[in-house]
This record gives structure tokens, sequence and C-alpha cells, in this order.
């Protein structure tokens, strides 16, 4: 098995006000090439944290992460973020937002009316064609986090790391988002991680479901692989055993291994 | 909570307690969400009674608080003094501004000529300023380094009294005119550094992430991030230091000499013209006013919210 993102004994600690906090420790995790990994696991264990490390926003405190076999030197357009709060520039319109994507990663291999027609098809395939010229404080929360989803999508990176991507969705425009996405990776083969909440969500994506422990001091507590065959159809895994095996696994981990912790 | 969870697959036992824990905005809620219908639409004649109780709301306590400063005036002088009444000083000021634009030589000008020729040496200096001071904050802000390095020199600087720049003014520029100029390129400048690097350190680190995600050049950095970022910063600068500087220039020309509201002043006085001083105190005070509100009239047109 190639490993293209490895995470080796990684921990991180954080210098707060109060003295050092330690966030991540003991983090051990290899992801093959093309392979669809999602994060679980309850609020503040570390998720969004690990997801900066393999990003390169911040640098471990220990351990090493590697990308592509060489150690990631910070942040850059071939892993590209899906931030958890959107992170839209509020100044640029949804369109120029990801224009300024598109034309980071493209503008020496294509012209500009290429870039602009990458951006309108990008636009379009998140659902919104209509709302392109709009600014980010003139629309609603599902339709920013759909506009930094679609920011992602249109850098075509070779390593795709989404923070709740789809936390504020509504159930139906979530499930159209989910199906294509699954596409998207089938169809780019990019190596994927994940951070979410919803279990179901997590067994539909994902090769490995990575289940982390509570903080502080968070670990990987489990992982599981989810061995579905793909193409994934949803309608007809509601009958499959095995996509129920799979979701009670997680549940288990998440509501009696690490019941929530309480409000600290 | 359950029916708007993850997808569309028959809910376990737990389904709910993970619909429950999502904290989430759902989309269509906010989509859909309308304002909450307007009370039932006031007769004409309501909204119209409301609408002058506002506006009078609004301008009578401004207009009786400068009837109030204008009768303490005239009690104070009516008997007589030094001091002219406020009918005397309103006789002199129409007087005065029946023809603000004569020129009998060099130093005898219509008030016009004064108020223009300081806003004049004003706006070059704070152009000056601007010109220096903004690129100046932008590196400030960008580089720890440099400012560590300039900070504390900015710190020994600023709480000088601009007026004391003033003999270096004369001495490097040998004439009263940008000497002056000089002054208020100083005092300007400090607001518009401090200001600028103090927005350009305070670009939210989310959107600096945006910028190093995608791995932005310098000059894209700036275009499309801090600048826009920045914006309501430096405004906020120009704003202070529009305000100093015309407090210095009054200062500056009645040390300099020439053509000047503050020159003005000072001629008025050795000419033992009271009233002249009282009409140029309001003058300053308006104008000011004025530069201020128009760079708060600037401000909120470029706000853009997020
Ligand atoms: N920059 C930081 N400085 C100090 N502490 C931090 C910092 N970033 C994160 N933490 C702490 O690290 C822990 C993990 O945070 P993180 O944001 O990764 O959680 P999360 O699993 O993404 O939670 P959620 O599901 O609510 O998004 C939290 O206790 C948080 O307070
Ligand atoms: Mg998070």
């Amino acid at each position: 098995m190639e490993k293209f993102v490895s995470i080796e004994n990684v921990g991180m600690t954080f210098d707060t006000k109060k003295g050092k906090f330690v966030a991540l420790r003991d983090v051990n995790l290899g992801i093959r090439q093309g392979e669809f990994v999602s994060l679980i696991g309850h609020s503040g264990c570390g998720k969004s944290t690990l997801l900066n490390l393999i990003a390169g926003l911040t640098l471990p405190t220990t351990g090493a992460m590697i990308c592509a076999g060489r150690e990631i030197p910070g942040p850059g357009p071939e892993r590209a973020v899906v931030f958890q709060n959107h992170s839209l520039l509020p100044w640029l319109t949804c369109f120029e937002n990801v224009y300024l994507a598109v034309e980071r990663v493209f503008s020496e291999t294509e012209t500009r009316v290429q870039l602009k027609a990458r951006t309108q098809s990008v636009l379009e395939l998140v659902g919104l064609a209509h709302a392109m010229h709009k600014y980010p404080g003139e629309i609603s929360g599902g339709m920013k986090q759909r506009v930094g989803i679609a920011r992602a999508l249109a850098m075509e990176p070779k390593v795709l790391l989404m923070d709740e991507p789809f936390g504020a969705l509504d159930a139906l425009t979530r499930a159209r988002l989910q199906d294509e996405l699954m596409a998207i990776c089938e169809k780019t083969q990019a190596t994927t991680v994940m951070v979410t909440h919803d279990v179901d969500e997590a067994v539909l994506l994902s090769d490995r479901i990575v289940m982390m422990t509570n903080g502080p001091a968070a670990t990987i507590g489990e992982v599981l692989e989810v061995k579905l065959p793909r193409p994934r159809d949803r309608l007809s895994l509601t009958q499959n055993a095995d996509y129920m095996a799979y979701r009670s696994a997680v549940i288990e981990f998440l509501y009696t291994k690490q019941s929530h912790p309480l409000a600290a | 909570m359950t029916t708007l969870s993850a997808t569309a697959l028959p809910a376990g036992p737990y389904a709910g307690a993970l619909g429950a824990n999502a904290t989430h905005t759902k989309e269509h809620a906010m989509e859909t969400r309308k304002e909450p219908a307007k009370a039932s639409a006031p007769s004409d004649t309501t909204q119209q009674a409301a609408a002058m109780r506002a506006f009078f709301a609004k301008v009578l306590p401004p207009i009786l608080g400068l009837a109030l400063l204008i009768g303490l005036w005239h009690l104070a002088t009516a008997k007589g003094g030094s001091i002219p009444t406020p009918a005397q000083t309103w006789e002199a000021a129409a007087k005065l501004f029946a023809d603000p634009f004569y020129r009998n030589g060099p130093n005898d000008q219509g008030i016009g000529w004064n108020i223009l020729s300081s806003l004049q040496r004003v706006a070059i200096g704070f152009g000056f300023a601007a010109l220096v001071g903004i690129p100046a904050g932008f590196l400030l802000g960008r580089f720890a380094l440099l400012s560590s390095i300039v900070n504390p020199i900015i710190s020994l600087l600023r709480p000088v009294s601009p007026l004391a720049w003033l003999p270096i003014g004369l001495l490097v520029f040998k004439r009263a005119d940008p000497a002056a100029t000089w002054t208020i390129f100083i005092c300007s400048i400090w607001p518009m550094i401090m200001n600028t690097a103090q927005g350009v350190q305070r670009v939210p680190q989310d959107y600096l992430n945006v910028a190093r995600v995608l791995n932005l050049s310098e000059w894209k950095i700036v275009t499309k991030i801090l600048f826009p970022s920045v914006l309501p910063y430096m405004l906020t600068g120009i704003r202070l230091s529009i305000g100093t500087a015309w407090l210095v220039i009054v200062a500056a020309e009645m040390l300099t000499g020439g053509v000047g509201i503050g020159f003005w002043v000072w001629d008025e006085w050795n000419n033992l013209k009271v009233e002249h001083i009282i009409i140029a105190i309001f003058i300053i005070g308006i104008v000011g006013l004025i530069l201020e509100q128009l760079l708060v009239f600037l401000a909120k047109q470029l706000r853009t919210e997020a």
C-alpha cells in the first residue's frame, strides 16, 4: 500500500494564555492516493487541527507530516481546503472568489475565457449559477458553504481537505452534493480528507473512517475500513446489511466508547 | 430534526442523536425566511406627523444648543468690554463675506483666499503624508522585524508637537510656505502609519489562510486581501490626520505669516479687530466639521459587509 499522505507520530501543542494545551498526541495515519478518508469525533477533539496540519496551515509540534514523499513545508494549492467557516472574501462576488483560485492555478496554461468558463461551470456544479454575481453578504450560510466547496473543487487539487463541508446545508442539497462529490472523486481520483459530524455521510462517502478520541490530547481511537462497492447508491444501500453494520460501529464508538464529554 | 439530518436513509435508533447534535442553520430555512410583515400601514397623516416629529427631534436640540451659546455670549458682552457682542460680530461678518475674494497686495486679501490657501497647504501636506504613510503602514504591518526596528523611532517622534518641526522646515526649504506644509506633513503622517499598520495586523486570519492555501503572490495579497480589509482602518487614519492637520495649520501660519486663516487671525489681533478673531474661530470650526463629515460619509460609502 503506497501512502500518499503520511502522518507520523504527530503531536500538536498550542501555547495559550493559560499555558500549554495539548490538542493532539501520537497521531499515526497513512492515506493512499485516491482514498477518501473521513475524520469523525466529538466537537473540540481536534479534527480541524488535524486537517490544518495536513493543509500545512499549522506545523506539528512533534512528528512529521509527509505528502507525496516530501515533508509538508506549508500550505499550497495542490492541497485545497474547504474551510469550516467558508472564509469567502466579503468584498468579492461569489464568481470573483472562485476566479481568484482558478486564476492562481490555471492562468499559466489557459486563456481568460477558459478561466471564466471553468469558474462558471464549477459554480453551476454546486447549483449557484443564479447567485454567481452576488456578494457573500447577500447569500445564505449554505450558499456560502457551496461557494467554498466550488472554490476548492475548481483548483483540481491532488488532496482535497474539507472541514464539515455540508454542515450548513439542508438535507436535499446535502444529498445532491454528496453524490456530486462522490462522482468528482471517482473522476479526478483526488485524495480526500473530510471532517464530519454525520455518521451516514461518513459511511456513504468514505473508504476509511478515522474515529478520534475526545480531547484534550486526542488521538485516533479506531479506524474503520468501509468495503462497500463503488459506485455507491444511497437508495440501494438502505437495504444493505453491511452498511447498517458500519453505521452501528461508528455510533457505538461515538456514543458508548467516547460518550460526549461534559462541557468544560 | 431527524427528517433534516444527513441523508434520506431510514433512521436507525441513534439517527436523531446526531441530528440534534448539529447546530447548523438549515439553508432552506434561511433562504425562505422573510422579514416579518411590517405592522399595518399607518395612515398618511400620522406617518407625516411621525416624520415631522423625528425631524424636529434631530434638528431642535442642536439649534437649542447654538441659541444657548449665543445667548450666554450676549449676556456676557452686552455690558461692554473688549469682546464684541454677537450682533456686532454678525455685522462684521456680513461685511467680511460681502467681498471674500479681493486682493490688495500680498498681505491684505479676502477671507476666502485665506481659507483656500490654508486648505491648500493642508491638502498638499496631507497628500504627501498619505503617499508616504500608507505604504509605510502596510510595510510595518506586514513585516514584524521592520516594525520592531521602526516602532521605537515612531514612539519617540510621535508625541513631539509638529510645530517643533517648523524650524527644520524653514531651514531646509528656506521659505515660510513649504515649511508650514512640512509641519502638516509631519503631523498627518503618524495617524496614517499607525492606523494602516494596525489594520494590516488585524486582517482576519481566515482571509490570510485563504491566501496561504492559494499561495497568492504578494501583489494579489495586497490588492485582493490586505487593501480591502485595511481600508476602514486607513480611513480612520485619514480622518484623524485631517483633524490634527487642520488644528496645526492655524498655529503654523501664525508663526510663518503670509496668506492663510492662521495668519489672518494673528493679523487681526495686531489690528485689534476682535470681532474678526471670533469670526475666524467660527470659520475654523465649521471648516473642520465639514472635513470630518466628508470623511465619515466617504467611509460609509466604502464599507463592505461580511
Ligand atoms: N490556535 C489555537 N490555540 C489554542 N487552542 C486551540 C487552537 N486551535 C484549536 N485549539 C484547541 O484545540 C482543540 C481542538 O480544536 P479543533 O478546532 O481542532 O476541534 P474540532 O474537532 O474541529 O471541533 P469542531 O467539531 O467543534 O469543529 C480545542 O480544544 C481547541 O480549543
Ligand atoms: Mg472543527
